[in-house]
């Protein structure tokens, strides 16, 4: 067997964060300890355009640099993109999906297909509400937090202060914090 | 070369980060510039380190790559330490340049993200943009990794600088594979780097009016042939000189450099030989057929141009079988890395089977299975000198 790690695929818009929330889980995940690897998948740069991001998260040096295609799990930031190619290669028995949306879980099956573990949070009415901006990728690390337990949400507090606080002030830190809280808090999942 | 970073010294940063910092260590009198994907966050993170003080560099936003590596030639003249960066066709743009900064024995250094050269337009890795340049007479040194790419940029400088070698070195790293992927990386201490590197000798300087020179006259057939043999000759020193220069670094580092690598190679029979972040994922790949036994190794190439010949040979006679990877095309000839290899074998007394893959080209995904499968070519017998295979490709 080749060596296993944990593999998270983020699918977005551009702009909504999924390149920042995989590379703020590999340093959180790094100041654990562990081996980390994070990047994006540009198409032609433009806001809304669909995007991928890719995480993978290890005990031992991650090798790999290849597209995640057998992701752990599977990230949606922006509920419109929910197809079946969206859980491609997301093992059914084992895999998760995490949404961000307001609607049920039955909408999810009937969008995707996926007949796995799902679970789901209202990132970006979180993010409207604590941020003030609709950019739900802090709330969906707390989210994701909570459902993989891959770093605890402490882990992911620091990294929000390391980054945000000489950049954008104390306010933005405490609103990303609460958000990220709200979402590790107000994830939920459903039964297989 | 993944594998000795410490994490608790080490941060998440893309290579883009990491080679930029490297600059703010090394801290060239002069930069000059011209943004284009995938370098554009190299040049971004510098110019923000001469926005904000941090270094004193003489950066120079140039209008074109032409005139950035134009700029760079003049300052290293006058006897500046001086640096670019670039991609693709903004390297295409400054091919004149990029041929009389090592005809002129300058000691630039240059990261070159490598980019697909057009057309049509993409802004996806493969190695095209990079050997356009290979007979530029530069050194070409090839990272793995994030880590890599910062080791290097401040181990070019030093091997540019020597007094025996005198030539520009592009470091190259793979377009956003490395350039915009996150991974661990150890720095050293500013004033390691800055003591490594030292300063700079400079050679016959325009500034110094005290001994007037000329850089860049008529060299006709009186000449000219005489000036190309000492590059020639430059080249051969780079290569005495690059095993002193990655002791040296090791010393500061603890990260061992050399003309390859070679990885679970004691007693490999079928060796895989590639360039750059492949690098990465063929080491996964011979690991995972190690363990059911297959007799898999890979001998990764750091330093392309000069080519280590020598090192080819030793580690690759009598093996069984050589598959070579290569991330650009020769039109209407063997690819480049293939065409080296094999050419370096052709006086081995054991000489190997050989194959050769082109692979992700305009940013073509390389998966695992491809690497698994060329390998398993090797091990059937199922390879032919003569044919040019490809991985990843619809046909």
């Amino acid at each position: 067997m080749p060596v296993k790690y944990l593999e998270i695929r983020w699918h977005g818009r551009a702009g909504q964060g999924a390149k920042s929330a995989a590379q703020m889980l590999a340093e959180s995940a790094l100041e654990q300890g562990k081996f980390v690897q994070a990047f994006p998948e540009y198409g032609a740069e433009r806001t809304g355009a669909p995007m991928k991001a890719f995480t993978r998260i290890g005990d031992q040096p991650v090798l790999v640099r290849a597209v995640i295609e057998n992701p752990d799990v599977v990230v949606v930031i922006d509920d419109t993109l929910l197809s079946p190619t969206i859980v491609e290669g997301l093992d059914e028995k084992n895999g998760l999906l995490l949404v961000n949306t307001v609607r049920d879980f039955d909408w999810i099956r009937g969008r995707t297909g996926y007949k796995g573990k799902i679970c789901k949070v209202a990132a970006t009415d979180i993010a409207l509400q604590e941020i003030g901006r609709g950019v739900p990728n802090t709330v969906m690390l707390g989210a994701l937090v909570k459902a993989v337990g891959v770093v605890p949400l402490e882990a992911i507090e620091k990294r929000i202060e390391k980054m945000f606080l000489g950049k954008f002030g104390k306010e933005i830190v405490e609103a990303n914090k609460r958000a990220l809280k709200r979402g590790y808090e107000e994830v939920e999942c459903g039964e297989v | 070369m993944l594998t000795n970073i410490d994490l608790k010294k080490a941060q998440a940063v893309t290579g883009a980060e990491a080679v930029a910092n490297a600059m703010r260590q090394i801290e060239p009198h002069v930069v000059a510039a011209y943004p284009i994907t995938p370098q554009t966050p190299i040049v971004e993170y510098f110019a923000k380190f001469v926005a904000d003080g941090v270094v004193r560099t003489e950066m120079i936003p140039v209008e074109s790559e032409h005139s950035a590596m134009s700029a760079v030639v003049g300052a290293a003249s006058a006897g500046a330490r001086a640096m670019t960066a670039t991609s693709a066709n903004g390297l295409a743009l400054m091919h004149e340049i990029v041929y009389i900064a090592a005809s002129l024995r300058l000691p630039i250094v240059m990261p070159v993200v490598n980019r697909a050269l057009s057309g049509p337009i993409n802004i996806h890795c493969d190695h095209s943009d990079a050997m356009a340049e290979r007979d530029s007479g530069w050194i070409q040194l090839y990272a793995e990794s994030n880590q890599e790419a910062y080791d290097l940029t401040i181990l070019a400088v030093k091997l540019a600088e020597n007094e025996n070698v005198r030539l520009p070195v592009m470091v190259n790293l793979d377009g956003f594979i490395i350039s915009h992927g996150v991974e661990p990386v150890e720095f050293l201490p500013d004033e390691k780097v800055k003591e490594f590197i030292g300063e700079l000798k400079p050679v016959y300087p325009l500034l110094d009016t005290e001994h007037p020179v000329t850089y860049g006259p008529l060299d006709l057939y009186d000449y000219y042939f005489e000036h190309k043999r000492q590059q020639i000759e430059a080249m051969r020193y780079a290569r005495k000189v690059f095993p002193k220069v990655a002791e040296e670094f090791y010393a500061i580092s603890g990260r061992k450099y050399d003309f390859v690598e070679p990885y679970r190679m004691e007693d490999a029979e079928y060796v895989m030989v590639a360039l750059g972040s492949t690098n990465s994922t063929i080491k996964y790949v011979v690991d995972w057929m190690r363990e059911e036994g297959h007799k898999v190794g890979l001998l990764k190439i750091w330093m392309f141009r000069p080519f280590p010949k020598e090192q080819v040979q030793q580690y690759l006679n009598g093996r069984k079988a050589v598959v070579v990877l290569d991330r650009s095309t020769s039109f209407g000839a063997e690819a480049p890395l293939y065409e080296a290899v094999k050419s370096a074998l052709y006086e081995a007394s054991a000489r190997p089977q050989m194959g050769s893959y082109v692979y992700g080209l305009g940013g073509r995904d390389i998966l695992p299975e491809h690497i698994r499968q060329a390998f398993e070519d090797a091990i059937e017998g199922n390879l032919l000198a003569d044919e040019q295979r490809y991985l990843g490709l619809r046909e």
